[in-house]
């Protein structure tokens, strides 16, 4: 991909326009900071597209300035009859044959990465190579469930991925339709209700680092009062750091020593943990699984999503849920906490951490 | 004017009324009234996404305001006011006095009346419709109370009222013609209300069965999108697509014909390369096809039909370009008068420029899976709408007002109008290009802090301020010609080259006391560059027949909008069945009447006529 | 020509749907909306062929259809659309009475068709293929109800001009209407073809 763009001709319009779109949005949202192979192909899609639209433009700004410059009625001139002009049959073949050739330049590349992006083959091999990571990413009303099949183990709202590999997505959603797209790492695809989408991302390690270690998620398909609201986050690791999060979190389970956590936990199995699973490895089907697992609660980067991770926000979240995201499916599940409850409840989730 | 039986009052004349003049002075009313209900809700949405986590209109409200806004403006507001343009402008232009169906004219404007009206009661009956103007079905199943029902139902019954007037306005074409005005000497703007007619005729049947399976589902337990019994929500898609991209194109078009116009008659000089002008609106008539779902780039079609569909749509760019290039070249070596219709036109040139080439980028399919349903769309989307489709209505009612009502608008006050509307227009919308690649999704109703969504959501919401200013001085103006304008004469501009500005301003009732013979392109130009006054008539002065006014069409309308709240109300209310049904036999007691009672229209007799043509010379 | 003259079987036109303008509009005019006819169907057959294996535990097609009945439902329509070519035949020689005979026996015949078409629906509503079961019944019913719609709004059409016109006979006013209603009832028959091939012959096959 970066070899024809090196001889394309435009390739100093190219620099210059990537120096500029590099200074927009953040590394850890924006697509015009790719951080990964799919990233990358799309952001130089865009280049070369937005070069040769940029070309279109000035050559029409240029024509169209002269001619409303040169061609405006000059006082005295209000009687003046120009002469009636049918065509030109070589004009009208020069903007005709140019836009073509100019739109075959952008349909080769265009129609060879939509093929590249589309590539699952390793993912559906019969007998698939242990070596790849495959997660099954299931989009709710509001928050997102990353199962790996492959471990046994599920997790929700902070995906953990490994870096400089492709990662291959099984996408579906389980109550109205949904889209997965993390921008900086690449395009999106739509979580439908009817069947099961598959698409491979890359996450690059340095631009990992360059973000901050995590990328920013989001729903990009209208699915109710609080799709503004439904963001989840991207932690890529190190290859052998993410098999010992895998490790990890195989074998995690609550271990609860504080007291008041030990209440609260009381209060979580009677209330709670009919939707809520806080290990990893829940064998319940997916139907029964109706809100995010919280084996690593504690290990979060945010609450619900959106508000910052910390024991004041839980508390908020806890005690109206939709105040903080409306149309939620949690509020009104559990009854009416009293504050010593809640205070107990955060507590212990709080303490639900993997590492 | 004295014809026959002219002492009913003003309310019951356009009640009844099935002259094409007067339809169009109904749809630019009901439009325009629709297009300040949409901007206010545009005004809203700008407010509340002004700053991070704001919360002026948060959740399921936002989505009711955002899917109003959509719906409106599309199908309440530009089509019917590309429908006023069309009728107030095409049936003079071919030459005729009427449109083929005078009594459909009137039954396609009721229709599309009550479903809009139908349509926005949805704010006082318990919410509006939340899933986007797109309704796609899995989030519109699932949404609580009646709003897509009034969604569903508002949207039959006036794209009925839109298909009626599409098979109008073709026969209308085809058959209504006068003497000499062949296919390749109607004007543009003809032309391309021709294609559009066709379009609708092909793109709303889609449309009608995707809603009446979503109404199915929705209140009489179908399971055509439901997946749990058998069904599929991607079939609304197609459905929705296949109407939906032509539905960009029906609209756009007549933008073009539009323009064709103005920049003919202020450049005084004839339109440049008329005949591939032609050829390329049909052309885009045929490819706004065979392009729907690069709307779907990201629903998992699989890379073969997005490839297919990717090269498809950069296709349509050729024949638009040539339509850009065209324009300039009507241009070139002209006079060019700059005029408010004119500043319209010139400044439509880059703005939908700027559209274009971002579609061409969206139709690079592996790169729209990031463009698509982030803020670069919805930049997209409002400048080939607002760059083109608003620009032209706006331009049209300046440069056809004066036709229309007899008074020509205030130049100053237009110009003012332009120049807010343009600053306002770029200012909103450019930097919205910039949001979306920042990854800034559509459609959501707040955003947090530190994702550097702020300046440009704010600058944005400035822009929005100068539209609505705009609009304000649009309406001062419209208050004051109404007052106290000046009265324009036939040919209001001094350098009308069609037939609409060699008959009165606003023409007699029917039209033209003799049936016009055309002697080429721009005819009415032709006539003046010989030196004559008016046109070459190719008929003797005679009686002239006209149709009858009548309120069934008011009445079928009513009908269905009364059906619509009984099928509406059928489950919770126990009057819900009867009340549909007795809306229906209204509707069909109607059409039954229209049936039986014969209507052979009356004659304008000649001396009537001729005393009618000296007040208009005296 | 003028729509109200009174005319005799030699001033009658060749074809006087389309001797007048307001004819030929209508002539113009109903084609095309049978145009848009047919798009709207087209929808509902892709749709009922997306659907037509999703029967969520509910009875199949093959299960489900009677071809005698349905052959039976199907020679009654095709012979109608027979007679209304017979009736349009007398009226274009001006003999108003054998056109309305003719017409009489289109109408009877199509709403022998209907009859059919309740009996057979009801029969499989009996076998739980209720509109609510699946999207299989769903499209079933929505396609060949929309069908079953369009015959009962051409009887009620064709009987509203036999009845109209009974004492007056033929003029170029009711002539094209005559004409575009039996186009309408041509369509309907062509539909039910497809309807016949694509739901019936193709749900045996399965």
């Amino acid at each position: 991909m970066k070899k024809w763009l090196l001889n394309w001709r435009l390739f100093s319009l190219f620099s210059v326009m990537a120096l500029l779109l590099a200074g927009c949005g953040k590394p850890f949202l924006s697509t015009l900071q790719p951080a990964g192979e799919v990233a990358d192909m799309q952001y130089s899609l865009m280049l070369l597209s937005t070069a040769i639209m940029v070309l279109v433009i000035i050559v029409v700004t240029i024509i169209f300035v002269y001619v409303v410059v040169r061609f405006r009625q000059r006082k005295g001139e209000e009687k003046k009859i120009p002469k009636q002009v049918e065509g030109s049959h070589k004009l009208e073949i020069i903007w005709t044959v140019i836009p073509i050739l100019l739109l075959i330049i952008l349909a080769v590349p265009t129609v060879s990465a939509t093929f590249k992006l589309a590539d699952v083959k390793p993912m559906n091999k019969e007998k698939r190579n242990k070596d790849i990571v495959v997660v099954n990413v299931r989009a709710n009303l509001y928050w997102w469930e990353f199962e790996y099949p492959d471990y046994g183990i599920i997790t929700s709202q902070d995906l953990v991925v490994p870096t400089n590999e492709r990662v291959y997505f099984n996408l579906k959603a389980s109550d109205v339709k949904h889209s997965f797209w993390i921008p900086a790492v690449g395009g999106k695809m739509d979580t439908n209700v009817d069947n099961k989408n598959q698409f491979w991302l890359e996450f690059d390690q340095k631009a990992t680092d360059k973000a901050g270690g995590i990328f920013y998620g989001k729903c990009a398909e209208l699915c109710g009062p609080s799709h503004a609201l439904m963001d989840f986050k991207v932690k890529p690791l190190p290859r052998e750091e993410f098999d010992q999060w895998v490790e990890k979190m195989k074998n995690a389970k609550p271990v609860v020593t504080d007291s008041v956590a030990k209440e609260g936990e009381a209060i979580f199995n009677k209330s709670c943990i009919g939707c809520h699973a806080v290990s990893p490895v829940d064998k319940r089907p997916e139907q029964a699984r109706t809100a995010p697992n919280l084996a690593n609660f504690g290990d979060r980067t945010r609450i619900a999503g959106i508000l910052e991770h910390n024991e004041e926000n839980l508390k908020k979240w806890l005690k109206d849920p939709n105040s903080v995201k409306p149309g939620n499916k949690m509020a009104g599940t559990y009854g009416n906490l009293t504050d010593a409850q809640i205070n107990a409840l955060t507590k212990y989730l709080m303490s639900l951490k993997v590492e | 004017m004295s014809t026959v039986a002219r002492k009913k009052s003003l309310i019951w004349d356009y009640l009844t009324t099935v002259d094409h003049k007067k339809i169009a002075i109904l749809y630019l009313i009901a439009g325009g009234f629709f297009f300040l209900v949409g901007g206010l809700e545009a005004l809203f949405i700008r407010i509340q996404l002004a700053k991070p986590n704001n919360d002026f209109l948060v959740g399921g409200l936002y989505n009711q305001v955002l899917t109003m806004h959509g719906t409106t403006m599309i199908f309440l507001a530009a089509m019917p006011l590309v429908f006023a343009m069309m009728n107030a402008v095409v049936p003079i232009q071919i030459g005729a006095r009427d449109v083929a169906f005078p009594f459909l004219n009137a039954l396609g404007f009721w229709l599309f009346f009550f479903g809009g009206v139908f349509l926005n009661l949805s704010w006082f009956l318990g919410g509006a419709p939340d899933a986007g103007w797109t309704s796609y079905a899995s989030l519109s199943l699932e949404s609580p109370g009646h709003g897509i029902d009034f969604y569903v139902l508002g949207l039959q019954i006036s794209g009925f009222g839109t298909l009626i007037g599409g098979i109008n306005f073709l026969v209308t074409i085809i058959n209504m013609r006068a003497p000499g005005m062949t296919y390749m000497r109607m004007p543009m703007f003809t032309w391309a209300t021709f294609v559009t007619s066709a379009l609708i005729l092909f793109a709303f049947p889609p449309l009608t069965v995707g809603l009446i399976f979503m109404m199915m589902d929705r209140l009489f337990g179908g399971n055509f999108y439901n997946p749990a019994g058998g069904g599929n929500t991607i079939i609304w898609e197609h459905l929705f697509w296949i109407f939906g991209h032509p539905e960009v194109y029906i609209l756009v078009l007549p933008a073009f014909g539009i323009f064709s116009e103005i920049f003919a008659t202020f450049s005084k000089k004839r339109l440049f390369g008329y005949s591939s002008m032609v050829f390329a609106t049909v052309l885009i008539g045929f490819l706004g096809f065979m392009v729907w779902a690069h709307h779907m780039f990201t629903v998992g079609m699989g890379p073969i039909a997005n490839a297919i569909f990717a090269v498809a749509t950069m296709a349509i760019a050729v024949p638009t370009g040539i339509k850009i290039f065209n324009w300039l070249f009507t241009m070139w070596g002209g006079n060019i008068r700059f005029t408010t219709p004119m500043l319209y036109a010139v400044a439509f040139i880059p703005s939908f420029v700027m559209g274009g080439v971002t579609g061409v980028m969206n139709a690079a399919a592996a790169a729209d899976y990031q463009y698509h349903d982030s803020y670069f769309v919805v930049a997209h989307f409002h400048y080939v709408i607002v760059g083109g489709v608003v620009f032209a209505l706006l331009a049209g009612a300046h440069y056809w007002w004066p036709k229309m009502f007899g008074k020509m608008l205030n130049e100053t006050l237009g110009k003012i109008t332009f120049w807010l509307f343009f600053t306002g227009f770029h200012l909103t919308f450019f930097i919205q290009h910039f949001l979306g690649l920042m990854g800034m999704p559509r459609r959501v109703f707040t955003y947090l802090p530190g994702q550097g969504f702020e300046t440009g959501n704010l600058i944005s919401t400035v822009g929005a301020f100068f539209m609505a200013a705009a609009t304000i001085v649009l309406l001062v103006n419209v208050v004051i010609t109404t007052a106290k304008g000046q009265k324009a004469e036939a040919d209001a501009w001094g350098d009308g080259r069609t037939l609409e500005w060699a008959v009165a301003s606003p023409p007699p009732e029917y039209n033209f006391a003799q049936t016009p013979l055309v002697r080429g392109l721009d005819a009415f130009w032709i006539e003046k560059m010989e030196g004559k006054k008016g046109l070459t008539p190719a008929e003797p002065l005679g009686d002239i027949h006209m149709p009858n006014s009548s309120i069934l069409p008011f009445v079928i309308s009513l009908g269905l909008f009364i059906a619509a709240f009984g099928f509406m109300y059928r489950t919770e209310h126990s009057w819900g069945l009867a009340v549909g049904i007795i809306g229906l036999l209204i509707t069909l007691g109607s059409m039954f009447l229209r049936s039986v009672i014969d209507d052979h229209g009356f004659h304008i007799h000649k001396e009537e006529v001729l005393e009618a043509e000296k007040g208009v010379k005296a | 020509m003028h729509v109200e003259e009174k005319l005799t079987a030699e001033t009658f036109p060749a074809s006087p749907e389309k001797a007048t303008l307001e004819g030929k509009n209508k002539f113009l005019g109903f084609w095309l909306f049978l145009g848009g006819e047919t798009v709207l169907f087209a929808s509902l057959f892709a749709t009922y062929l997306a659907l037509r294996d999703k029967t969520a535990g509910g009875p199949s097609a093959e299960e489900l259809f009677r071809m005698p009945l349905v052959f039976v439902a199907t020679m009654l329509l095709l012979t109608s659309s027979l007679t209304s070519v017979y009736a349009i035949y007398h009226m274009k020689n001006f003999d108003f009475k054998k056109m309305q005979l003719w017409f009489g026996v289109t109408v009877l015949l199509g709403a022998g068709f209907l009859g059919l078409e309740i009996f057979e629906f009801n029969e499989y509503v009996r076998e739980g293929h209720v509109f609510t079961k699946s999207a299989f019944a769903s499209s079933f019913y929505t396609l060949v109800g929309t069908h079953g719609a369009h015959v009962a709004f051409g009887l009620l059409w064709i009987v509203t001009l036999m009845i109209r016109n009974a004492k007056r006979g033929l003029n170029l006013y009711n002539a094209p209407k005559f004409y575009v209603a039996s186009l309408y009832w041509h369509f309907i028959d062509v539909v039910w073809v497809f309807i016949f091939t694509v739901v019936y012959l193709m749900g045996m096959v399965g």
